[in-house]
């Protein structure tokens, strides 16, 4: 019996062991009723930047996206790109130019020179993004969640592609934070129903059915019920959604002395303190991984006043 | 003797006093984080006990709470050092009773301001009760001055210097001062603390190109405090073992030096990137001294357990029968050979890997892999510790078994699951592949670890019963209250003047 037993554990043990990708390419669309278009407006001024509250100054407003960047959104950008050659495709991957990063030879910094770097590796298992029939489209019913597997280098690519630009750190950090010491986006409290992170895979789960409560639909939890299931609102101060946990967002920074890009925000796969505003992770610009997303950020277009327009 | 002073002035009534408020502490605090999260423990935790946990000071409460422990631990070390250390008696009760006051006050009043609101009376307790372990350690080096005549080793096979100096002493002083100096960098930038140094947790830092020399001094501090209460805890499961002879007179040198070179190079961290080449010369000395040590204790237990059996010529399979037999002398030493696999193994693939590998994973799951290490080496420390415990209130038959079968297979399967787990990107490298690893080696974790806290709970319970007796074990305990051990001198030969010394006729 005792050998039964012992035998039984080990099957379950390595039966637990399955190194297969868990994907699932086709759920049911979830209509948040957020815009992924939108953006949200954030005024200059001074604000408590990182744990211990620094006071920084912005000395300018700024826009950044109400979302991250959605599936939808990055495969109609893909298929612009390509039209117009800004990126290409090469072994099953996006891939574009950079121009290359200053070196400065400090320790543990690699040199990133110019020439062609990985944006996308759409066959990769992870991706919700397709080449079919050389068009790129979002797998059914993830259209609206955010796009994951994007390099930095993709990510700047897509914000250039649109005249925008990936938030600074500082700015992405007063868009979620607004002007006071709290510790995320939408308060100082956390649950698995205000955010998509570590422990809402169970509630996910059960919405989203089996093996896919990963990504979330953007702007999932802003206080409507799905169902049975009713989220809170997890817009920041400024009205940015998930601007703590879905996926990690990519920001624009190139600091001296490190190769390293920066990310905010924390993912699905993250504990609470990830998830703080304060929260960072970093990578080479070439990473991609299946909790790593984006948005952006651009400068305030000022409409043009209607005299201006008559003088003229 | 009452139940007071044996738990409060008798080695082992202290030892047990410490490993239980150390077991309340990890029990109570250990529903603060991980899946305890998940299922909604921590949320009845801080109502239940009304705790303050304000997000912003994460960081510093996870600096009190590893002081407050650490403390304790520390105070246990002491505590077998002052038994198994030939000093005076007044010396030993005055240290013990120092550290105790020390750990207590530094636990009681350190949690209190990080978990219970910020009564700045408190922070300045946690202050008194860290300065009075501080004082303690000054104390306890005086009294190990290896130089005194009188603590000469009086047995030849104990490694010695040609004049005599005993040099298992001098590698307990040698220690003991570095853990001074080392606290004191600790000490030293927590006077800047809000004036130039802010709150860090180190494992948040580790991609950051520059440092200030405040950040390095607590980098090099928290690193240099756990290797040498590591280093201690070798040099009492030796003298435990009654590690003796050839091995004993390579291993201390060894020892002496490493501890030496490896304190050296982390303290100049602070001033200089070549401080890593000391550190990996002085981790080789300390190393090779503990492999002395398995090596050693080993072939003992080989010997002295095959005589047990009955085995005249024991075959291979015999002797590792024989090896096997007491799991709580074969545990420590296991332990340490398992270290390598966990720890120091994973420590020096990461330093030769870390361009190729680790910097290329993103920073939160490199620095998985950095806090699983040292927690996996604090642990397995605490297992160490335990053992020698239990074999201290003399557990016998199958309950010894037992608990030190559990003690071993539940932590090593635990940390070797762990290990496995934050390592994952290693075996499986793309994330969405990696779920069926991370449930495994998570459930093989839970198992692990919930084998140990049951097992601890059991055993602590029985002891707590044990103190309602009026002639529970603990009287044994209390009349005979120091470590029974062959110890390295004999002052009393050395001086002759009796019922002055902690050990008297060198063999209790």
């Amino acid at each position: 019996m005792k050998k039964i037993l012992f035998i039984a554990l080990i099957i379950f043990v390595l039966g637990g062991c399955s190194t297969d990708p868990i994907v699932n390419t086709e759920i049911d669309f979830v209509d948040t009723g957020i815009d992924a278009n939108g953006w949200v407006t954030i005024p200059a001024g001074s604000f408590n930047y990182g744990m211990h509250n620094q006071v920084v100054e912005i000395n300018y407003d700024f826009e950044i996206m109400q979302t991250h960047v959605t599936n939808k959104q990055f495969a109609s950008y893909l298929n612009a790109a390509l039209a117009k050659r800004s990126i290409f495709i090469e072994d099953e991957k996006v891939m574009g130019t950079h121009p290359g990063d200053h070196f400065d030879g400090y320790l543990h910094e690699w040199k990133i020179p110019a020439g062609n770097y990985l944006h996308f590796p759409y066959s990769k298992a992870g991706s919700q993004i397709k080449l079919i029939e050389n068009q790129f489209v979002s797998d059914k019913g993830f259209e609206n969640h955010p796009v994951v597997m994007v390099t930095w280098f993709g990510a700047k690519a897509y914000a250039d592609f649109y005249g925008y630009r990936l938030p600074l750190e500082k700015e992405w950090a007063k868009a979620a934070r607004g002007t006071d010491t709290r510790a995320y986006p939408w308060g100082d409290h956390i649950s698995p129903n205000i955010t998509n992170y570590g422990s809402s895979k169970n509630a996910l789960q059960k919405l989203l059915g089996g093996n896919i409560a990963r990504t979330s639909p953007v702007g999932y939890f802003n206080g409507n019920k799905y169902g049975d299931y009713q989220t809170e609102d997890n817009r920041s101060p400024y009205g940015a959604y998930d601007m703590g946990g879905n996926v990690w967002q990519w920001v624009g920074d190139d600091y001296p002395n490190v190769h390293y890009r920066y990310m905010r925000g924390g993912s699905f796969t993250n504990y609470e303190y990830d998830l703080f505003v304060w929260g960072r992770n970093s990578a080479g610009p070439d990473y991609f991984d299946f909790n790593i997303g984006f948005r952006c950020a651009r400068e305030i277009i000022k409409p043009i006043p209607m005299e201006t327009i008559i003088l003229e | 003797m009452n139940r007071f002073n044996y738990l409060f002035t008798s080695t082992k009534g202290l030892i047990l006093t410490a490993i239980s408020l150390i077991s309340i502490v990890t029990a109570v605090f250990n529903t603060l984080s991980g899946p305890m999260v998940e299922w909604g423990i921590r949320d009845l935790t801080v109502k239940w006990l009304g705790m303050d946990m304000n997000p912003s000071e994460r960081a510093g409460r996870i600096i009190m709470l590893y002081h407050t422990i650490a403390m304790a631990v520390v105070a246990i070390e002491v505590y077998m050092m002052t038994s198994i250390i030939p000093m005076r008696k007044h010396e030993q009760k005055n240290i013990n009773m120092i550290v105790t006051v020390g750990y207590i006050t530094a636990m009681v009043f350190g949690l209190g301001f990080a978990y219970w609101g910020h009564n700045f009376t408190f922070h300045g307790l946690f202050l008194v009760g860290q300065s009075l372990v501080f004082f303690a350690g000054v104390m306890l080096a005086f009294a190990m001055n290896p130089w005194k005549k009188e603590y000469y080793v009086t047995n030849k096979e104990f490694a010695h210097f040609k004049s005599g100096v005993d040099m298992e002493r001098m590698a307990f002083f040698v220690m003991t001062v570095a853990m001074l100096i080392s606290a004191g960098f600790g000490a030293v930038t927590g006077s800047f603390w809000a004036n130039g140094h802010e709150t860090f947790l180190a494992e948040d830092l580790i991609r950051n190109p520059d440092k200030t020399g405040l950040q390095k001094a607590i980098i090099g501090h928290l690193h240099i405090m756990l290797t040498l209460i590591a280093v201690s805890i070798t040099l009492i499961v030796g003298r435990w073992l009654e590690f003796k002879g050839i091995f004993h007179k390579i291993a201390m040198p060894l020892m002496i030096i490493g501890t030496l070179i490896i304190s050296g190079g982390v303290w100049s961290v602070v001033w200089t990137h070549l401080a890593h080449t000391f550190i990996y010369i002085g981790s080789v000395g300390v190393m090779l001294s503990a492999l002395m040590l398995v090596i050693y204790s080993w072939k003992k237990l080989i010997h002295d357990n095959s005589k047990a059996l009955g085995y005249t010529n024991p075959t291979l399979f015999q002797k590792i029968k024989a090896l096997l037999s007491d799991p709580l002398k074969f545990g420590p030493t296991w332990q340490m050979v398992f270290m390598n696999f966990t720890v120091s193994g994973i420590g020096i693939f990461m330093a030769v890997k870390l361009e190729e590998i680790f910097r290329v994973w993103p920073a939160r799951e490199e620095r998985i892999t950095l806090t699983g290490h040292w927690h996996i080496l604090a642990a397995l420390i605490a297992t160490i510790i335990l053992m020698y415990y239990a074999d201290i209130v003399g557990m016998k038959g199958k309950t010894r078994k037992w608990f030190g079968w559990i003690l071993i297979i539940g932590s090593d399967v635990a940390f070797a699951s762990m290990t496995i787990f934050s390592m994952k990107t290693l075996f499986v490298p793309e994330s969405v592949a990696q779920q069926g690893l991370m449930n495994t080696t998570m459930l093989l974790a839970d198992f692990g670890l919930g084998s140990l806290l049951v097992m601890m709970a059991i055993f602590l319970g029985w002891k707590l019963f044990d103190l309602f007796k009026g002639e529970g074990v603990w009287t044994k305990e209390a009349k005979n209250s120091e470590l029974e051990l062959e110890r390295t001198s004999n002052p009393v030969l050395n001086i002759q003047k009796e019922n002055e010394f902690n050990s008297e006729g060198g063999v209790q």
